[in-house]
């Protein structure tokens, strides 16, 4: 039994360590970008990573061929949903973006969802059910993303400023 | 421009500087893992425990007390005769 617990034990090490190889890279690159740092200093990032990466540890013997991939890439989205919701009203710093980040004139439910979306390549009904909001709201969230990445407002900073005092 | 040239050029925007994964990435997220599945293996434990003490608690008062047999009467019998 015990025997069998070790094995299991190491089996599990080397699968898991063989993810982490080849999809950290790639984790952790969408981490940033729905955190909004930049690419040399992430550290909100590497610690939503970190986490996820945890989680799926942790469940890894339960994972019966579902792909573990999609698991961390889930955690990682509900995790950030959350802590953005949590700090929605709190510290502006946290939940804007660096200006170095690709999606620096996102808000981070937009960013969310573009990096879902567009640089995951979930679908738009997968992503609304992940996230618990309607498919419509996906899309238009989406279509507003895709247009202000695209077409940057001139004056990034003073417009952040003034949404985030306008509606308090 | 049309959605998809819209999509793939953001698409683009994005994938323009990957950020290197720090080295301590695969130790930190074992060690975090195994810490969470120590803990759901502990909590599982003592619920099993609250459960095995909760039944025998329940089978030690039913022994003692015997609810089930009806307690004497203790109000007056009825009058039958008079």
């Amino acid at each position: 039994m015990r025997e069998r617990h070790a094995s299991q034990g190491a089996r599990r090490a080397r699968e898991f360590e063989s993810f982490v190889a080849g999809a950290a890279g790639r984790l952790l690159h969408a981490a940033t970008l729905l955190t909004g740092e930049a690419p040399d200093d992430n550290p909100r990032a590497r610690r939503l990573l970190t986490l996820a990466l945890a989680h799926t540890y942790a469940v890894w013997d339960r994972l019966r061929g579902e792909d573990p991939y999609d698991r961390a890439r889930e955690y990682l989205a509900t995790r950030f949903a959350r802590a953005a919701w949590h700090h929605r009203g709190g510290l502006l710093s946290r939940t804007r973006a660096h200006p170095d980040s690709a999606l620096a004139h996102l808000g981070p439910q937009e960013r969310l969802i573009i990096v879902l979306r567009l640089f995951e390549g979930v679908g738009e009904e997968q992503a609304a059910a992940l996230l618990g909001i309607p498919r419509e709201r996906v899309h238009a969230l989406c279509d507003r993303a895709t247009a202000t990445v695209l077409h940057p407002p001139r004056r990034p900073a003073a417009a952040a400023v003034e949404a985030g005092v306008a509606p308090s | 421009m049309n959605r998809t040239e819209r999509e793939a050029a953001v698409r683009r925007i994005m994938e323009r500087v990957p950020p290197v994964p720090p080295p301590d990435l695969y130790p930190a997220a074992v060690r975090r893992g195994t810490r969470m599945l120590r803990r759901r293996v502990v909590a599982r434990r003592l619920l099993w425990v609250a459960l095995a003490v909760a039944a025998v608690a329940l089978t030690v008062w039913a022994v003692a007390v015997q609810p089930w047999v009806a307690p004497p009467s203790e109000t007056t019998p009825s009058l039958t005769d008079w």
